[in-house]
């Protein structure tokens, strides 16, 4: 078992500093690279930060993160990522909404070493070059935001919730997208532009 | 949130280790109630063991029961298939759960664990004795409209929040443990504790103890079962008042019932004494409004959480006239 006082591959700041300059944190390297620290996540003590592997959008991305930073803030703040946004911070809004191998979670609810070798998903991942994804379109069409605070949080739910069979009927998604608030309070477009998305992407 | 290390485990004898031996450990499953924890200053620790690359996920199923890995999320269990049908109560309660967002995250070990939703626990700024004990409880003159009336005492009357665990108390479940001292398996009837002398223990859990799964025994009886859930708003919320029940019957009579609420006591609440009215009686809705006043006789309200003791009773009647086809 590791022990944490003398943990198995710690940096320390020089260490930190010094593989920085090799590797801007943030930067995109190579999937061979990458991959063999994503598979082998390794103890970091108290106070101390370490490379980290993330995939996000199919691109493998090195940077340097201290255990504490939420995979919100390492997308936001590190790898410039800032289609997701943070409204509430402790799980309650979901402005936060990405999805990880396949899956919508709360970025703010999870810390980015707690990801490494996963599949992330963010708002810049959905669209086909410049063809938006499908639910993207709905949302324009159906005028389903106002100030724009929630829409990358509700594109991303309502991708997972129609994927995972939960947007049949208007009362369903009411259910199924209760995770994402909107302060404009445009839930009945937002409603309509996910049974719309639906439709098309069941077609 | 303040530093803290950061500990990768693959074994569950690793975790127990790693959590015994780094000062301030804790582990960290879906860390949906852990790093809002540690954000709010409720908690701290100064090292957070991963255990989400244990082999603690799947779900299986037998004769006996089911058995529920510590580290399954919320949401493969709802939608697990002999839970659906067989378990009906605990699909419910689980769906009727947060958001889906963190149903993805969220473990059953976590949320059995998950602590108070009460306002003063979570401002660290704020005396709690079950933050920090010997501190007071503002919540016994303040602001309590949230707050149990049954299993409290002049120490603390904090809310258990789970939904999970009042399913699992109706059905009898089992928690499994790997500590230090090795495996050990404990009721959910005595799981949690009230608050006595001291809040600030919730369960019977000893340091550096792993909820390695939970086992739910098989009874056809759990086909007839249902989880009622009041909120404040209708999704996306903590309960006012919950009830779940398990009910068998016999013709009209009522051959075993199993009764488990939440919102309105400090632990998820079993009645025995509610239960013992019904069993064997005939299911009207007379004798479900006597359970219904047998189970809150002990009720303390407060100031503003008096309504709980007359919702819960009608949370009762509703769910099992439902249940029983009286209606
Ligand atoms: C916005 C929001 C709404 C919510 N609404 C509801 C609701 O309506 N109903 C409800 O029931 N819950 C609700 N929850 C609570 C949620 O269900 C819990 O946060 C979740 O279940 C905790 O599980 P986790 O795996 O994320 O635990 P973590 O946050 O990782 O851990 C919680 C605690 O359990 C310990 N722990 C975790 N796993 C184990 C294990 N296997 N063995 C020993 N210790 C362990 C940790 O050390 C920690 O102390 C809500 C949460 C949020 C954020
Ligand atoms: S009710 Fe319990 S948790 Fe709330 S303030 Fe009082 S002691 Fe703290
Ligand atoms: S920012 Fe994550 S849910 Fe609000
Ligand atoms: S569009 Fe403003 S919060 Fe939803």
């Amino acid at each position: 078992m590791p022990d944490p006082s003398r943990p198995a591959r710690a940096y320390t700041r020089r260490t930190v500093l010094k593989s920085a300059a090799v590797t801007t944190a943030g930067t995109a390297l190579s999937p061979a690279v990458a991959l063999a620290g994503a598979t082998a996540p390794s103890v970091i003590a108290p106070g101390e930060s370490a490379e980290i592997a993330l995939s996000v959008n199919g691109r493998e991305h090195v940077l340097t993160v201290e255990p504490r930073v939420t995979l919100l803030d390492a997308l936001r703040e590190r790898l410039g990522l800032t289609g997701t946004k943070k409204g509430c911070d402790r799980g309650e809004c979901g402005a936060c909404t990405v999805l990880v191998d396949g899956e919508r979670v709360k970025a703010c609810l999870t810390l980015a070493v707690m990801r490494q070798g996963s599949d992330i998903t963010t708002v810049e991942g959905l669209a086909d070059g410049d063809r938006l994804h499908p639910v993207q379109e709905a949302f324009i069409r159906h005028d389903a935001f106002q100030c724009g605070a929630c829409t990358s949080g509700q594109v991303m739910s309502a991708v997972a919730c129609i994927r995972e069979g939960h947007a049949g009927t208007e009362a369903e998604i009411r259910e199924w997208m209760s995770g994402n608030l909107c302060r404009c309070a445009c839930y009945q477009n937002i409603v309509t532009a996910v049974a719309d998305a639906a439709r098309e992407v069941g077609r | 949130m303040r530093a803290f290390g950061y500990i990768p485990v693959r074994e569950p004898a690793e975790a127990v280790r790693a959590v015994r031996r780094a000062p301030g450990a804790a582990f960290i499953a879906g860390g949906t109630d852990l790093l809002n924890l540690m954000r709010d200053g409720a908690q701290r620790h100064e090292h957070l063991v991963d255990i989400n690359r244990l082999d603690l996920a799947s779900i299986t199923d037998s004769t006996r029961g089911l058995r529920i890995g510590g580290l399954a999320r919320m949401r493969q269990v709802a939608e697990h298939r002999s839970v659906r049908e067989n378990f009906p109560v605990l699909a419910e309660a689980l769906e009727a759960s947060a958001s889906p967002q963190v149903r993805n995250m969220a473990t059953i070990g976590g949320n059995l664990l998950q602590r108070t939703r009460c306002g003063y626990f979570r401002d660290a700024a704020s005396p709690c004795n079950k933050r920090t004990p010997g501190s007071g409880c503002p919540a016994l003159e303040g602001w309590n409209r949230g707050h149990a009336v049954l299993g409290g005492s002049e120490h603390c009357i904090a809310v258990h929040p789970s939904d999970l665990a009042v399913a699992l108390l109706a059905l009898d479940a089992v928690v499994h443990l790997l500590g230090p001292d090795g495996p050990r398996h404990v009721p959910m009837d005595g799981f949690h504790l009230r608050p006595g002398q001291a809040p600030h223990v919730d369960t019977v859990l000893r340091p550096a103890e792993l909820i390695t799964a939970v086992e739910v025994p098989r009874r056809t009886t759990a086909v007839r079962s249902r989880y009622l859930k009041l909120r404040d708003r209708a999704t996306f919320e903590f309960a006012v008042v919950s009830v779940a029940a398990v009910l068998e019957l016999r013709g009209d009579r009522v051959r075993d019932v199993r009764l488990a609420f939440g919102g309105i006591a400090t632990t998820p609440w079993r009645s025995p004494e509610a239960e013992a009215v019904l069993r064997g009686a005939p299911l009207t809705v007379d004798a479900i409004e006597r359970a219904g006043r047998a189970l809150v006789r002990e009720a303390v309200p407060r100031r503003h959480n008096g309504f709980k003791v007359a919702l819960v009773q009608r949370a009762l009647v509703e769910l099992l006239s439902g249940l029983g086809g009286l209606r």
